[in-house]
């Protein structure tokens, strides 16, 4: 899977919401119903499934579907995701 | 009385160990079935008391989208399903009247305990930066009150009463008293807990207060009987749609009974054991009786308070003797309905108030289960075993909670 899918499949769950919805451009909060606990608690999924410590400061500008996966991948967690499945495979 | 406003029970609803519906519900409390098991919920084999009335034929699904169940704990999916069999039930659009005179008091005795101890095995485990932001809101007691007015915009009176056991009878009580002032015209009123967990057993069973004939389940509860060894923890809710008569009326709505009388009192004696004499409680049964413009003579049934625990069930009938009279308590029906239930704790006041109410639209008093071996100090009629049919015209519902808190109700055939 790659970290578009998994980051698409983490915010279907945790929102609630149709994968059909979860487009690059879509907010959290103005499109796919989220309030702002539910945006904390989705961060929290991303660290859970990264391993990754997300700063409060980095989180709050985690706004959209793609700044989440532009923001994973320039911490390189794309790489490692590839990385998990070679020495897995 | 004179020129009060009067108030009318028009809707009812139910999550219980005996179903998810009045008819169910209603079908098994005449059959006298009951509805305590072993524990499925997680692992008791290491608790000394484990059975319990555990939720049975509830679909979350039919009354709370996916994303809110997360949001909620176990008390609230019981509460806001009750909440909305009792709208369903009393017929009632709340976008056809003013919903800032619409408000909520369903109340927990506990709240939360099931979302406080996951979140305490996280902190445990995973450290401090990993508490869900749904742990405060999830946990809070009056949480629920809040998420059923999200539901249907109710903008009225909304708050959470909590007197552990005595919770729902008071909650009934206050929304009442919301009504006759005229600070609402209808009122969501009741009670949930969800305490079948490791913290809840285990806090109850360190008091020695809960039965621990582990090898009957179904025999365990067995209030005013002799043999009796504590209460059987139960789960659920019960809400009831409480409207100002007239209100109801113009409406064309059913009406299952009036809402007549409440007292409330306090032992101020101990904080868990009752007043041995029963004083606090037959003063509240007295006020209550005062309160709906009864005397005891005119009560045909007493739902009791009925844990089967030793003290209760004794002090109890005390209290009836002295709030009635001798003669009087000896002639009124009485049963504990907690036979088949169990204990549903802060939700209990309320599943007994829609059995009163019930029992009047019926005519039929539901009995008290596992009744085998007279008690001396237990002497009256508690309607052994079967169901009686006979007219109902007034009943008392009784709840003492921990903390000395005393409750009843008074409804009234109208």
């Amino acid at each position: 899977m790659s970290l578009e899918e998994k980051v698409k499949e983490i915010i279907v769950e945790q929102l609630g919401v149709n994968a059909e919805q979860v487009k690059p451009e879509a907010s959290f909060i103005e499109d796919l119903g989220a309030d702002s606990l539910d945006t904390v608690e989705l961060v929290m999924a991303f660290e859970e499934e990264f391993r990754a410590e997300i700063p409060d400061e980095d989180a709050e500008k985690l706004t959209t579907v793609g700044a989440v996966i532009e923001y994973l991948k320039s911490k390189g967690f794309d790489k490692q995701l590839e990385e998990n499945k070679s020495s897995n495979g | 009385m004179n020129g009060r406003r009067q108030v009318a029970v028009t809707g009812m609803g139910v999550v219980s160990p005996l179903g998810c519906t009045l008819n169910r519900v209603w079908e098994r409390l005449v059959r006298g079935v009951s509805g305590i098991r072993p524990i499925s919920r997680f692992d008791a084999s290491a608790f000394a008391s484990r059975i319990a009335g555990e939720v049975v034929e509830f679909d979350v699904d039919a009354y709370i989208p996916k994303k809110e169940q997360r949001r909620m704990d176990p008390f609230s999916h019981y509460g806001m399903a009750a909440s909305k069999m009792a709208v369903a039930d009393a017929g009632l659009d709340f976008s056809a009247m003013d919903r800032r005179r619409a408000g909520v008091l369903v109340g927990s005795g506990i709240g939360g305990l099931q979302v406080m101890l996951d979140q305490t095995r996280v902190f445990l485990e995973r450290g401090p930066s990993r508490f869900s932001p749904f742990m405060i809101p999830q946990m809070i007691t009056n949480i629920l009150s809040g998420q059923i007015a999200i539901e249907y915009g109710l903008r009225g009176p909304n708050f959470a009463v909590v007197s552990a056991c005595a919770t729902a009878t008071h909650s009934i009580g206050e929304a009442m008293r919301l009504i006759q002032y005229g600070d609402a015209d209808v009122v969501l009123a009741g009670g949930a807990e969800a305490p079948i967990c490791e913290l809840g057993v285990g806090g109850f069973c360190a008091m020695r207060a809960l039965s621990t004939r582990n090898d009957a389940p179904t025999k365990a509860s067995r209030p005013f009987d002799k043999d009796r060894d504590g209460f059987v923890i139960a789960e659920g809710a019960a809400v009831l749609l409480l409207e100002e008569l007239e209100h109801a009326r113009q409406r064309g709505a059913r009406i299952y009974c009036e809402l007549a009388g409440y007292g409330r009192t306090c032992d101020a004696f101990h904080i868990t054991a009752p007043d041995e004499g029963g004083t606090g409680a037959a003063e509240a049964m007295r006020l209550a009786m005062d309160d709906a413009g009864v005397g005891p003579e005119e009560v045909d049934y007493i739902n009791a308070h009925g844990t089967s625990t030793e003290l209760n069930d004794k002090c109890e009938t005390l209290a009836i003797k002295t709030a009635l009279g001798e003669t009087q308590a000896r002639r009124v029906m009485i049963s504990s309905t907690k036979s088949m239930t169990g204990h549903l704790l802060g939700a209990a006041g309320a599943f007994e108030s829609l059995v009163c109410a019930l029992a009047i639209a019926h005519g039929v008093v539901p009995p008290t289960i596992n009744y085998e071996t007279p008690d001396p100090d237990c002497d009256l009629d508690y309607v052994p075993n079967t169901a009686r049919e006979t007219r109902v015209r007034v009943c008392l519902n009784n709840s003492l909670g921990f903390g000395g808190h005393n409750a009843t109700l008074c409804f009234r055939r109208v």
